[in-house]
């Protein structure tokens, strides 16, 4: 039987050490990362088909069993994040050819790329919760690469305090992980829930860690009170790299705090899951102010990163199945639309020249694709049926309401309008009203930038229309997330 | 034992965090290295320290430590000797463009 768990992690891993050696070759850089992305592609979609089938796949590291060694674990949740991790990455790999520039593609940035995307991919499958700080460390570490990529002032400038706040983490990260050891002794992430699940007398020093790897996970996602270094740092980089933050970095840090809040932490649920639920309705009601108040595009869309994020956490703290279910529809739909708007975004800022609203208009005049391309995409983020938006809002909404937390159903639905603003207002000034350029003055062009975006707004309109197609998976993933005791068993007993 | 290893962790968890929050660009690059120090401290006085024995199932089988934290130890070790010549390395290249290494100069914008 082949293990399609592992492939996950050595097709990129291989495709970027491959492309270390040839730096100068361009053409052939491009041929190989795409031809891995379609090879990784492949394997994710039949990695997601056998979980459905054979139930949890895992992969024992070195043979050793857990909870002695390392294991690599995909249920359905790591699957389908996994998969649609494969099908962003396409997308922006192809922005990037006509948008990173030569220079940058000579110096590593498709190895770079490829190790980031292994990283990401690790945290998703791993089962141990050490290992996931590794895979942390190692998406990390080429994200810092990355996002200094070309050296700009600016770039340099915001690097350095995005290192810094994750240098921070990561230390926190390590204290966590200490102190969970010091408490339960092991660090198997199937090992902890059980023995968590077995305490008979409650245990407040387990409420401290939880709250604390809340913390570390939330400086990695964007909640509320950790988000202050995000907007500034994914504007920095080119398009291409901040959309592959915007779509794949915050999702890891949602992803940790799912998993660990729905395995591990579940002893104390009426404190910490109530702590998560406020931090997520202050995240949304924080991250759709910034939105409203920038001028700035790219700014207005990084503060959307933010609100995402709060929706998706007040679904996996409503803890039901409505909830769950609503929290991974809309992280797999957020994955999608956010990179389609980062490179929409992106696109716009190439054509007008200017990051700022008041200096751009009537760009839909010479652009139409790129116009209408936008409107579809905030429609689907704003969740209009049939888009891909919209079955996630309303399961979440129904997840809510079960556990009676409707004023946060209620700001949910305000920061949902709010965001419906912040992101029409782009399109009413910056694509209508006067234009301000002539076909001739325009600072770049499209070309070869609206194929990847059309690739996924198909996408998020197919996922809009086929979430009936998905719902078996979906409800796989929940199955599991609401009885850990199939992923314990899964990983501790065959 | 344990008890005088943890305050040395607080004691350089404490200088780290001091360091970091001063403005000089090479402090700061130092605190993190420092604060990265105080937990590994921290890791390793985990699981105890010196019981008498190495960890190998044998006749002292009983009395030997944990070596878990210490591989633990080990890994983040290596992975923050890495993110300290990354990071030294980007401060560097920071204070070259900039001519300074003010944090306070290197704010950015005024609407950022």
């Amino acid at each position: 039987m082949t293990n399609y768990v592992i492939w996950t992690l050595l097709i990129p891993l291989l495709a970027g050490i491959i492309m270390l050696f040839i730096p100068q070759r361009v053409i052939l850089q491009r041929t190989i990362s795409i031809i891995a992305s379609i090879i990784l592609l492949i394997n994710t979609v039949l990695l997601v088909f056998q979980i459905q089938t054979e139930g949890i796949q895992k992969m024992e590291l070195g043979g050793w069993a857990p909870p002695f060694g390392i294991i690599l674990v995909g249920d359905m949740l790591s699957g389908l994040l996994v998969l649609t991790t494969a099908l962003v990455i396409i997308p922006i790999l192809i922005y990037s050819f006509s948008s990173i520039g030569v220079e940058r593609e000579k110096k590593y940035y498709y190895s770079i790329f490829f190790f980031l995307v292994t990283g990401v991919l690790g945290a998703f499958l791993t089962g141990d919760l050490f290992n996931m700080f590794v895979f942390f460390e190692v998406f990390l570490l080429s994200s810092y690469v990355l996002i200094v990529h070309g050296s700009t002032q600016k770039q340099l400038r915001e690097s350095f305090k995005y290192v810094l706040i994750n240098i921070l983490s990561s230390a926190l990260f390590v204290i966590g992980v200490a102190y969970l050891y010091a408490v339960i002794g092991t660090l198997n992430m199937a090992h902890l829930g059980e023995r968590i699940a077995s305490l008979t007398e409650p245990a407040p020093i387990l409420t401290v860690i939880a709250l604390m790897f809340l913390i570390i996970f939330g400086l990695k996602g964007a909640i509320f009170p950790l988000y202050f270094w995000l907007p500034a740092s994914y504007t920095a980089p080119p398009t291409a790299i901040g959309a592959l933050f915007g779509a794949l970095l915050t999702k890891v840090g949602i992803y940790a705090i799912f998993r660990t809040y729905s395995i591990i932490f579940v002893h104390d649920p009426a404190y910490t899951h109530t702590v998560l639920g406020v931090l997520a309705a202050l995240t949304m009601i924080f991250g759709v102010i910034g939105a409203v108040a920038h001028k700035d595009v790219t700014k207005i869309l990084v503060y959307n990163v933010i609100v995402a994020v709060g929706f998706v956490l007040f679904g996996v703290s409503t803890m039901t199945e409505a909830g769950y279910q609503g929290a991974i529809y809309y992280v797999i739909h957020d994955m999608i639309i956010k990179a389609a708007l980062f490179l929409l975004i992106g696109a716009l800022v190439t054509v007008g020249g200017t990051k700022y609203l008041k200096q751009m208009g009537g760009i839909i005049k010479y652009h139409p694709a790129l116009g209408w391309l936008f409107l579809v995409a905030v429609f689907a983020l704003v969740g209009i049926p049939p888009l891909s938006g919209f079955i996630g809002k309303v399961l979440l909404i129904q997840g809510g309401t079960t556990v009676g937390d409707y004023w946060i159903v209620f700001l949910m639905m305000v920061a949902s309008l709010l965001v419906l603003y912040s992101m029409i207002r782009i399109f009413l000034q910056g694509f209508y009203g006067k234009s301000v350029l002539s076909s001739k003055e325009e600072h770049g062009t499209t070309k070869g930038l609206l194929f990847p975006i059309s690739l996924l707004i198909a996408l998020s309109v197919l996922l809009g229309i086929g979430a009936e197609f998905l719902y078996p998976f979906v409800q796989t993933a929940t199955e599991v997330l609401l009885q850990p005791e199939l992923y314990i068993n899964a990983v501790l007993k065959e | 034992m344990e008890t005088l290893m943890t305050i040395t962790a607080g004691i350089l968890l404490s200088i780290g965090t001091y360091l970091i929050l001063t403005k000089s660009l090479l402090r700061i690059v130092l605190g993190t290295s420092i604060f990265t120090h105080g937990v590994h401290i921290m890791l390793l006085s985990m699981a105890g320290l010196k019981t008498g024995a190495v960890p190998l199932l044998g006749e002292d089988a009983a009395a030997y430590t944990d070596p878990i934290p210490q591989a633990l130890m080990l890994t983040s070790i290596v992975i923050s000797f890495a993110l300290t010549a990354f990071f030294l390395v980007l401060s560097y290249r920071t204070y070259k463009t900039f001519g300074t290494d003010d944090m306070d100069q290197l704010r950015g914008s005024k609407y950022e």
